[in-house]
């Protein structure tokens, strides 16, 4: 074909800008990345101190209570969240064969990535009147934000065991919800594992639900019915203060925060490689085969 | 017998996997030759080398010389994307683009190099599917998608878009695989023709396939060019025990 | 379901198995069906809580234009305009940018690089959106209207977008800090869609002597338009609900404006912005409901739209944590 030489050295050209282009967008969106993670530390580095963190808001300048708080809710909400996710991705995946099940993991799709504060004023709507703004009334917005995302991973989890184990097991006898239970816990459990710390470190970098939810406080909160601070509400009350203790108080809360956070998914992303290596090197396990012929 | 594409001590390798042993292989200009033997005996691999596409799979490489009219198209200084204007390729599976209708399907070529002008591409078209044996069956719904006609349609669609940019070869990887005899026959017929303008190259499993429609024939066995010659020698005396066996039968 | 799985369960067990097994099973349903129906009921509790402010301004709130507190005229208009707007930024800047890393990594990048690369554009999603918010007060915004809002003005101030010189708390900041917070979601999806087009397309495309980006353009993209759509409207459904960055960046006035350097107010951040001190006063509560109520439709709207698309589009992405 008369090959135009010009039209030829233009699309090398455009071919080398187009692969410029490409790899600026990821430059582009590594500068906000780098930069957050170099302000939280600088300016949070210089508040945090044995002091910082033991100490709570109200007597000690220390952002104490609002750690505790995010541990406690993290703990209530998982409490709560974990089971329900984990039982609702079981039913999607080995009963889930109908219009109901094929409604829900719809329906859990659309939620997962839900306004988070649309989700605490529904937490908020109906308990209110239970629980006051406690901690508890935060655990149950921050399960509500955890159930979606915990039964989708949880689906995908069973959903990558191979239906093989499945028939071999019940081919031998053992009832179905043991067969459910082994296979989860065998070959699922990576899976779940990792869904379930994503969605922890998820709502620990919650505001908007909390805010509407477990409120703020100063103090320590001695109960789960009491109100308490947290790390994200500390960071939001304090942002706009220009006064030292605000200002310490909330860019050192964001240094932990942002610690915490980021522990949790790097945490994750370390099981994760370790699983697909184990996977792609391994045949999926079938001791616990062996082990259920003798007790079925 | 001028050789359109002649190879030197081709070596291809998938990492550390040695697909293509040291081939010496000359395809001679205007003339169909098929490369036959065994599934996994580098046939597919060797023709990829003819038009720099084995390259493009992760971790391939390749050592020796593709000469195109006595140049070697592995020179540093040529470049794959002309190389493949030159040397054009239709695959096992029919791959039209499906977001595109037939005429855009035949015309991609084209305007993928440079070419603009409506007439030269209205002119083109039809004569690609003129050759490819295609255009009474289609000229009244050029605008269809590329994937709303049969499987048989689809692959002569393919060498209609592979035949619009004009190339020197084609290369045909088990062309007729995935389809019906009837739209076997169609494109062996069609091949016939091109070869009055077209080297072509073509891999197929189908021994019955090459002994109908191929001037020359090489055969291949574990990565190594075993025997190459005129088809009915090939055939009916070959010079090679294993060609013999492969030709009766007797594995593979 | 494999109908051997069926098969196989029926197969005769013990009384005390099939007791266990109709257990589980109901257990199992019972609390995905529960929590399925809690999430309505508490839509109707929240609707019920947003009655006294729907019944008393009844339609004007979706019609009137002017927000004043004082004088008990609320209306969601300013705030739709508000959440449009910063949505609208958020997806112009950010669905190419997404779109170019996606490219990068499903079609350009070397095969070592793109899992950590992988990780460390899914690490934007995991930093808190508070801590966007903190950001954007103390780097984004004083960088913007130094260096980036004079500039706009005199480039594009034509376009009465741009005007004047507001403090950095603008409407044109939080859609930004928006189109940062969409990447990772809209990156990882359409690189997803990417990675599913059939490697026979780009043969297809290089075997005609295509170049790497015109490969990438007819064999590739328009193969995966649609998941690519679907993951700009995912985005948008996340710039709509985003709450803690913009109510710190978008300057909180009630006001509309059409120009993008003006404050101005979306829905989510007017929630939070009045959460603190409102709870004392009952209607203003349920004024802040009736608001939630609208998000919660438009949310409902859009991420119902962006699965339906997707879901046509390829198989179904998980969501738990932006998984690229």
């Amino acid at each position: 074909m008369s090959l135009e030489i010009r039209t030829y050295k233009r699309r090398k050209l455009v071919n080398l800008l187009a692969s410029a282009a490409a790899l600026s967008c990821v430059v582009v969106a590594l500068i906000p990345l780098a930069s957050i993670l170099v302000e939280v530390i600088v300016k949070g580095y210089g508040a945090l101190s044995w002091g910082f963190i033991s100490n709570p808001i109200i007597p000690g300048g220390g952002i104490g209570n609002a750690i505790l708080g995010t541990l406690q809710l993290a703990f209530y909400a998982s409490l709560i969240g974990l089971p329900v996710g984990i039982l609702t991705g079981i039913y999607v995946s080995e009963f889930g064969d109908n219009g109901f099940g094929r409604t829900i993991r719809f329906f859990n799709d659309v939620f997962a990535n839900f306004p988070s504060i649309v989700i605490g004023l529904l937490a908020y709507s109906l308990f209110i009147t239970y629980f006051g703004f406690s901690i508890l009334l935060g655990a149950i917005a921050l399960a509500m934000i955890m159930i979606p995302v915990v039964a989708n991973t949880t689906e995908e989890a069973l959903r990558m065991v191979p239906n093989s184990l499945r028939e071999a097991s019940l081919a031998l006898g053992v009832p179905r919800w043991k067969t459910v239970l082994k296979v989860m816990i065998t070959n699922g459990k990576s899976g779940m594992v990792t869904g379930a710390l994503l969605a922890i470190a998820r709502i620990t970098g919650e505001t908007a639900p909390i805010l509407v939810t477990a409120r703020y406080s100063y103090y320590w909160a001695l109960s789960p019915s009491d109100p308490t601070a947290s790390l994200p509400v500390a960071i939001w009350f304090n942002a706009l203060d220009q006064s030292a203790t605000a200002q310490q108080q909330a860019w050192g809360a964001a240094l932990v925060l942002i610690i915490l956070v980021l522990s949790f998914n790097i945490v994750v992303r370390l099981l994760t490689r370790r699983n697909r290596f184990n996977n792609n090197n391994r045949m999926v396990k079938k001791s616990w085969l062996r082990k259920s012929k003798q007790s079925a | 017998m001028a050789q359109k594409i002649e190879t030197e001590r081709l070596n291809a390798y998938f990492n550390s996997v040695h697909a293509v042993k040291d081939v010496g292989l000359g395809i001679p200009e205007n003339k169909i030759t098929a490369i036959i033997g065994p599934s996994g005996c580098g046939k597919s691999t060797l023709i990829r080398c003819f038009n720099r596409m084995h390259e493009v799979v992760r971790g391939a490489r390749v050592t020796g010389k593709v000469l195109l009219d006595g140049k070697n198209i592995y020179d540093a200084d040529m470049d794959p994307v002309l190389v493949r204007t030159k040397v054009g390729m239709v695959f096992q599976k029919p791959n039209p683009f499906p977001t595109m209708s037939i005429y855009d399907n035949v015309a991609a070529g084209l305007r993928l190099n440079g070419v603009k002008d409506w007439d030269r591409l209205d002119k083109t078209v039809e004569k690609s599917l003129r050759l490819a044996a295609l255009w009474d069956e289609v000229k009244h719904q050029l605008d269809a998608s590329g994937v709303s006609i049969s499987g048989g349609q689809q692959q002569r669609l393919c060498i209609a878009r592979a035949l619009a940019v004009e190339p020197e070869a084609l290369l045909l990887d088990e062309p007729c695989s995935a389809l019906d005899p009837i739209a076997t026959a169609k494109i062996e017929d069609l091949l016939f023709d091109l070869k009055n303008s077209y080297t072509i190259v073509i891999v197929t499993h189908n021994m019955q396939q090459a002994a109908r429609i191929a001037d020359y024939t090489a055969f291949m066995y574990m990565g190594e060019l075993i025997e190459f010659g005129v088809t009915k020698t090939i055939f009916e005396a070959p010079d090679k025990e294993l060609t013999e066996k492969y030709i009766t039968g007797r594995f593979g | 379901m494999d109908m051997r799985l069926r098969w196989a369960s029926f197969r005769p067990k013990s009384i005390r198995a099939l007791g266990g097994d109709f257990a589980f099973h109901l257990l199992v349903g019972i609390v995905a069906f529960s929590a399925f129906i809690l999430v309505w009921v508490l839509v109707a509790q929240m609707v019920y809580g947003a009655y006294p402010s729907m019944k008393a301004l009844g339609f004007r709130f979706l019609t009137d234009t002017s927000w004043d507190a004082g004088k008990g005229l609320f209306t969601v208009i300013p705030l739709v305009v508000g959440t449009l707007t910063t949505s609208g930024i958020a997806l112009l800047l950010g669905v190419p940018i997404s779109v170019g890393i996606a490219i990068y990594l499903s079609e350009l990048s070397p095969a070592w690089i793109r899992e950590p690369l992988s990780f460390v554009i899914e690490l934007l999603a995991a930093v808190p959106s508070v801590i966007y918010g903190l950001w954007g007060i103390y780097f984004l915004a004083p960088v913007l209207s130094h260096n980036v809002d004079p500039i706009l003005v005199s480039l594009l101030g034509w376009t009465n977008l741009f005007q004047g010189t507001a403090g950095g708390f603008s409407k044109l900041t939080a859609g930004v800090i928006l189109a940062i917070m969409i990447i990772p979601t809209v990156a990882s999806i359409s690189k997803e869609a990417m990675m599913a087009v059939p490697n026979s397309q780009r043969e297809a495309a290089l075997s005609l002597g295509a170049t790497r980006y015109q490969t990438t353009r007819i064999g590739v993209l328009t193969y995966a338009r649609s998941g690519i759509f679907g993951a700009a409207i995912l985005g948008l459904g996340r710039a709509v609900g985003e709450t803690m960055a913009v109510a710190m960046t978008i300057g909180n006035s009630p006001k509309i404006s059409w120009n993008l350097l003006d404050p101005g107010t979306t829905m989510a951040s007017m929630i939070a912005n009045n959460w603190g001190e409102d709870i004392g006063d009952p209607f203003k509560l349920s004024v802040l409901l009736e608001i939630a109520v609208v998000l919660f439709v438009v949310a409902l709207l859009i991420n119902v739209f962006a699965r339906l698309v997707i879901g046509k589009a390829m198989k179904p992405v998980q969501s738990g944590g932006a998984g690229l």
